[in-house]
């Protein structure tokens, strides 16, 4: 199931997420199409990683309604909705001890996909699905490729991805860049966290501004700065 | 995807885990060694009623080494978040109790098979009642701090001061179930005593709290 | 509730008083303790009101677990401090009146035990409040309140067939109390449950406007930066 019913991937209205006193998003708003690769710029502490958070269901918002291809992010339908979203953040969620394939192997499972996908997983990432040696052992570039294979195992239709540039050599990135595109090609909505939009500027379709827990614009060229 | 495979596969996983980091597993079987000296040094092994006080000397061992065990059964999750993995992804989140909970059973077993022996030869004990009750006794005191203990480690993540907050909470609530596991391998190993109430409070203990645990951790599971 | 504050207090003034008088002055000396017996109305009229408070507690607790509502949390909250401290009072008072009678400081009965449980069970209830660092504290508590709150049958029957087994001195004798001494005893009950009451208001109406300020602090915050 690739291609998601409506044409609406997510739909945020008036996300705040609140930590105690230290408001992290001040009200989100807006529609995101399918099928389109965003990307989410802005400084540290601008409210990113929250949003995707959100998006993925890892968090509930203190006020506000998201939905998400269709499913209100607040509902029992909740798993329904993340078994059609592909999540990948700046630890790399994987275990240490396993191999790669181990660890695919097991996510796998929680996703009720087949074991023979995991082999695909890992080769689109342009790694070696038979390597023996565990994860932890990888260099930062092979962790975030693999990390990124976790995050494509049950094909889905949403892709979140949190900084998956970082520590990454330029071949790599822009390998990986590659391949983003591709999963758009495909009519998969992607929303990726950077510190680097050059590195996608080619295959952006949108370039999405937070300052402060806000989206104070949304572009489709890098050149128009925030106001 | 179901209840029954996602459980098997997160059990197995975190055997090969453990299996892999052979260290830790090396010191928690010499930290229940340690336990059962200290304990012989303590208590006095030579007087004539250590078969009383051996029930509740052996059980106190136990519960310590399972705080140990207790205190990193989700310390893997926590790195690289990888639990973020876990629930974003469609699994329910019983299976992921339940193989939590199963594993520390198992671990913690493994910890009382190897006390046991020591603790029947420095103490000379011998049962006097019926030596094979002292199995269900060990299986349902087990369960009764594993289950517990696994839910209230998960609470304690969320809180500081986790190694002492997962003690804290779980020491009083655990007391019924301690003064079970105590009397009746007391009963068993005296021949004294009822050994049918104790046992049934530890089988109540369980299904009230395997209950509450199962309907609850989903709560847990998702608060931030 | 303000204007009733200090009519309230006037209440459980007097009533206290006329209680204290009624303990140990007025009502009749107790054949084989003495005068020491009289610690008798203290010490069971604070255990009955603390097994309330928990029983609010737990009800409260479910009632929050079903609603998510700030109002249950602050009864759960109130209920455990106050059911704390009344608990504090029979452990106390048990062993003074154990130590002159008995000549020891502790014994295992029934009741005591129970309130000792409950005690640590409900002290380790705001030991979790104080040590969380989640968002959903008042979460967290509920679920605690209800193991402690499953908890107590089972302690209790644990307990009193230990009881039936290794018999010992009953804190607050057994047999059949005299109609005199039984008016005194829920005249100091009646006392107990007004300042009980008393207190509770209070500290609800603390904690009520606490969370206003904080709220109004994140409110303010939320606002910051807001073009």
């Amino acid at each position: 199931m690739s291609v998601p019913p409506s044409n609406s991937a997510v739909v945020a209205d008036g996300l705040i997420k609140q930590f105690g006193r230290f408001a992290a998003l001040r009200g989100v708003s807006g529609e995101f199409e399918a099928g389109k690769l965003y990307v989410i710029l802005g400084d540290n502490g601008a409210g990113k990683t929250t949003l995707l958070r959100i998006i993925a269901g890892l968090s509930q918002p203190t006020r506000g309604k998201i939905s998400v291809m269709g499913t209100s992010m607040d509902t029992s339908k909740v798993k329904d909705a993340q078994a059609q979203i592909g999540y990948m953040a700046h630890p790399s969620l994987l275990y240490d001890d396993l191999t790669g394939m181990e660890n695919l192997q097991y996510f796998a499972e929680l996703y009720g996909i087949a074991s023979n996908r995991c082999r695909e997983a890992i080769a689109s990432v342009h790694l070696d699905p038979d390597l023996e040696r565990p994860v932890g052992q990888y260099s930062q570039g092979m962790r975030q490729r693999m990390s990124l294979a976790r995050a494509l195992l049950n094909d889905p239709c949403l892709l979140l991805l949190d900084e998956p540039f970082s520590n990454v050599d330029t071949h790599s990135a822009s390998e990986m860049a590659g391949l983003l595109a591709q999963l758009r090609d495909q009519r998969k909505t992607l929303f990726v966290v950077t510190h680097q939009p050059a590195i996608l500027e080619s295959n952006a379709d949108e370039f999405v501004w937070m300052v402060a827990g806000r989206i104070v614009n949304r572009t489709a060229s890098l050149r128009a700065e925030a106001p | 995807m179901s209840f029954l495979a996602i459980t098997r596969a997160t059990l197995g996983k975190d055997i090969r885990l453990e299996w892999r980091s052979k260290d830790a597993i090396n010191a928690m079987l010499f930290f229940s060694l340690l336990v059962v000296v200290i304990f012989s040094f303590a208590f006095d092994p030579t007087a004539e009623d250590s078969r009383r006080i051996a029930g509740g000397l052996v059980w106190v061992a136990f519960l310590f080494a399972a705080i140990v065990a207790l205190n990193q059964t989700w310390a893997r999750e926590v790195r690289n978040q990888v639990l973020d993995a876990y629930r974003v992804s469609p699994a329910p989140a019983n299976p992921l109790f339940l193989a939590k909970a199963i594993g520390n059973f198992l671990f913690v077993s493994v910890l009382e098979a190897l006390m046991t022996p020591l603790f029947i030869a420095f103490y000379k004990l011998r049962a006097l009642g019926p030596g094979w009750e002292l199995l269900p006794i060990a299986v349902l005191g087990t369960w009764a701090l594993v289950v517990n203990g696994t839910f209230f480690a998960a609470i304690s993540l969320r809180t500081r001061s986790r190694e002492i907050m997962l003690p804290a909470l779980l020491f009083p609530l655990s007391i019924p179930a301690l003064l079970g596991m105590v009397n009746a391998t007391t009963a068993v190993l005296t021949g004294e005593g009822v050994l049918r109430f104790w046992i049934a409070l530890l089988v109540a203990y369980d299904v009230v709290f395997t209950t509450a645990c199962l309907l609850l951790f989903r709560t847990v599971l998702e608060a931030e | 509730m303000k204007r009733g504050f200090p009519i309230l207090a006037m209440v459980t003034g007097l009533l206290l008083s006329l209680a204290l008088y009624e303990a140990l002055i007025a009502a009749p000396t107790e054949k084989t303790m003495g005068d020491v017996q009289r610690i008798f109305y203290y010490h069971v009229p604070s255990a009955w009101t603390a097994f309330l408070l928990f029983l609010i507690n737990f009800v409260a607790s479910v009632v929050y677990l079903i609603r998510r509502d700030s109002k249950s949390d602050i009864v759960a909250l109130v209920s455990a401090e106050v059911g704390v401290v009344f608990c504090t009072v029979v452990l106390i008072t048990g062993p003074i009146w154990a130590r002159p009678v008995w000549g020891i400081w502790w014994t295992w009965d029934l009741r005591l035990t129970l309130t000792l449980v409950l005690w640590l069970i409900y002290v380790s209830y705001l030991i979790l409040r104080r040590f969380s660092t989640s968002s959903q504290t008042p979460l967290l508590a509920a679920v605690l309140a209800i193991f402690g709150a499953l908890d107590v049958p089972l302690v209790y029957f644990s307990i009193w067939f230990f009881r039936t087994q290794h018999p010992s001195p009953v804190i607050g004798g057994g047999g059949s109390l005299d109609p005199r001494m039984a008016h005194v005893l829920l005249l100091n009950w009646v006392a107990f449950l007004s300042l009980a009451w008393l207190v509770c208001s209070t500290r609800y109406r603390l904690e009520v406007a606490q969370r206003e300020v904080d709220e109004a602090e994140a409110v303010e915050s939320l606002l910051e930066g807001s073009r």
